[in-house]
């Protein structure tokens, strides 16, 4: 009863029509026929893309590295089957504008065979920069669509002191419903990763040793993945498995954050700064079987649902598939797709068409009807405020949103634009179909692009006065180099007037 | 004697006419307006002339005093509009204000000379080559400003819009719909 008094820990949120019954009920499908071609993007994580060290021709097994990660944060890229790379070069990119990024193109000889790899026998006596070194060149980023590259937070958690790993496994977009299957089905492996996480984490010295305590945080809409998971966790009293409520944007971290430790991520911080650290239960999967058994990140459970599909499921396939091939296996009916959504429907990106591949971020296609889109038929502002009230981030996004139709992005900058998420809540509950997010998203990459040109002006600047600079430095050599011509030529007069003189 | 007099003497002169020329420079002074300069380290300073001023500095002097309006510059685009707005106090309505479409040089390989004149004219040594070698442009350098095009005796230098890439691909500014609907019904 006393949590009436204490302050609310969920600020905002939406409950969206859940639509995750349809795939949440059957188990993971593993037997997707390998595709003859796999397209493998060499950026699919935040950060510098990877560089190949591959050619066309070259043979590759399965596992083998692609590309490798180039500075601090980036990943590498491994084949996720084996066969003949056909090319590396520019193909369409799973992106709202499907601009072309550069691939590596393989056609895979169906033999599906791995690369020889060595397995540490105990990894528990490895030392933790070790958990992190393996995990990085596994290529694994955050699976919940983040994709910053894993190694890299494991780090940061070993630099600061952090006090709660939080395995994110909320899963709060409606139609997804990919982790909860993988917490289902794969327990103790999810556990077990999240036991080398903690190790990862370990600090060297004494008095922070130990104290990480993990936390899994399960959305009490799956009860079964919760039980299967407290099961799992049941013998390592540093492991906690919860159940938080059912309340989009509930997987994001901060909200996550808020609710499992009460405190609140400052503006402009990492979680780490305040001794949290998440990360997504699929993650944590694939650092087991990157440890346990070796196996880069090379494949992964994809939701594919909505509408228009024949057969929803979640089916384990291989990176770089077309989702073509994808809508094939799960009997899309193409003529009633009316909007193709790689991720969840609040928060992903529309696709314009299917040609595009699967990456590590892809947690789910969906192919919706026109019936369960929302109307786009947009209505003057009511100033309701349901905006105001569902908004996780605290923000007034009426406000934001008229700032920006007429150009003040200033003001909206004032009044938090950088704070948005892109959630999608506020469009969502909209009662006048106003398209929020798009004008926030707008007005992001225009602030952004400001900033680049700004950034463009003092670089010219730079680039006009080193021009200059070196234009004057010439002419006065030049000028030095006539005078000295002309010093040693009156000087040669003057010895051949002496020689003159003497003769 | 004479050394201790030719210093006091040398002292006193070099006082004086430091004196002198405190002086001068204090009552003398060629007054600069320090607006003026404050827009001419706004402005980009590539003097390209595509304002209709000679140069950035008589265009920072326009704007000091109100003959030109804010968006004068075409390279500098509405970022650089709402700088000299606010420095200047005037109200900025950017609505009506296209934004430049950013033209970058390309060379056309097949008829560049490699007559080294087009480097030689660039503001930002944007322009890379050696005589008798196909120049290229670095597109992240170029400002537009098309001084290579004026010198390029084959015609080879031409502008095109930047590429769209995933690096600088931005989302559109949604439309609003109901503002279209109310202006028709207004007309009918």
């Amino acid at each position: 009863m006393l949590s009436f008094l204490s302050k609310p820990r969920i600020r905002g949120g939406i409950h969206a029509e859940e639509n995750k019954a349809a795939t949440a009920t059957q188990p993971i499908i593993y037997n997707f026929p390998l595709p003859e071609k796999l397209y493998i993007p060499l950026q699919q994580h935040v950060g510098k893309p990877a560089e190949p060290l591959i050619r066309v021709g070259d043979k590759v097994l399965k596992g083998q590295l692609l590309a490798y990660s180039q500075g601090m944060i980036s990943a590498p890229v491994h084949a996720p089957s084996s066969g003949i790379i056909l090319d590396v070069n520019d193909y369409p990119a799973p992106h709202p504008s499907a601009l072309p990024i550069r691939m590596i193109v393989l056609e895979t000889d169906g033999k599906d065979e791995w690369i020889p790899v060595q397995v540490p026998l105990d990894p528990f006596q490895l030392a933790p920069e070790d958990i992190s070194l393996r995990v990085g060149a596994a290529g694994i980023v955050g699976m919940g669509g983040a994709t910053f590259p894993t190694a890299v937070k494991l780090n940061m958690g070993r630099e600061n002191h952090i006090d709660t790993l939080i395995i994110n496994g909320a899963e709060c977009e409606p139609y997804l419903s990919c982790d909860d299957r993988l917490m289902q089905e794969r327990a103790e492996q999810i556990i077990d990763g999240v036991r080398l996480m903690l190790h990862g984490m370990e600090s060297r010295d004494a008095i922070n040793r130990f104290s990480t305590k993990a936390v899994v945080a399960i959305e009490d809409n799956k009860p079964q993945a919760y039980l299967a998971m407290q099961e799992a966790a049941k013998s390592y009293p540093l492991i906690k498995v919860i159940q938080i409520p059912t309340r989009y944007p509930m997987g994001w971290d901060r909200q996550l954050i808020r609710y499992v430790t009460g405190k609140e991520v400052p503006v402009g911080c990492r979680s780490s700064e305040i001794g949290v650290t998440i990360h997504n239960v699929g993650t944590a999967h694939a650092v087991h079987k990157a440890i346990r058994h070796g196996q880069p990140l090379v494949s992964r459970v994809i939701t594919v649902s909505g509408g228009a599909v024949g057969r929803p499921m979640n089916v384990e396939v291989p990176l770089g598939t077309l989702i073509s091939e994808l809508f094939n296996f799960c009997q899309v009916n193409t003529e009633q797709t009316a909007r193709i959504i790689m991720g969840g429907p609040m928060m992903g990106d529309s696709l314009p068409h299917t040609g595009l591949p699967t990456v590590k971020a892809t947690s789910g296609i969906l192919a919706l009807t026109a019936s369960e889109l929302k109307s786009t038929d947009e209505q003057p502002c009511i100033r309701c405020a349901s905006c105001v009230t569902v908004c996780p981030a605290g923000l007034r996004p009426l406000d934001m949103a008229n700032n920006i139709r007429i150009n003040q992005l200033d003001i909206a900058v004032d009044i938090g634009l950088k704070d948005c998420i892109s959630c999608g809540c506020c469009s969502y509950i909209c009662p006048s179909n106003i398209p929020l997010v798009q004008y926030f998203k707008y007005a992001s990459g225009e602030v952004a692009a400001r900033q680049q040109a700004q950034h463009k002006s003092e670089q010219t600047k730079r680039l006009i006065d080193t021009r200059n600079a070196r234009m004057e430095r010439i002419a006065r050599q030049q000028l030095e180099e006539e005078q000295a011509r002309i010093a040693a030529k009156k000087e040669r007069e003057r010895l051949k007037a002496e020689q003159e003189a003497l003769a | 004697m004479y050394v201790l007099s030719a210093i006091v003497s040398l002292t006193l002169l070099g006082l004086f006419l430091g004196l002198l020329l405190g002086i001068a420079g204090k009552y003398l002074k060629v007054e600069s307006s320090p607006i003026v300069d404050e827009l001419e380290s706004l402005l980009p300073g590539s003097q390209c002339g595509q304002c209709g001023f000679p140069g950035c500095r008589p265009a920072a002097e326009a704007l000091a005093e109100g003959k030109a309006a804010a968006t004068i510059c075409p390279p500098g685009g509405s970022a650089l509009a709402e700088q000299i707005a606010a420095l200047l106090g005037m109200d900025l309505d950017l609505s009506d204000v296209k934004e430049p479409e950013l033209l970058v040089a390309r060379v056309s390989e097949a008829t560049c000379t490699g007559c080294t004149r087009c480097f030689k004219v660039c503001p930002t040594d944007a322009i890379v080559g050696a005589p008798k070698q196909i120049h290229a442009v670095v597109a992240d350098a170029c400002i537009g400003c098309k001084k290579c095009i004026e010198v390029c005796p084959t015609e080879c230098l031409q502008m095109h819009p930047v590429e769209v890439t995933l690096r600088n691909w931005r989302w559109t500014k949604p439309s609003p719909l109901f503002a279209d609907s109310e202006v028709s019904n207004a007309v009918c």
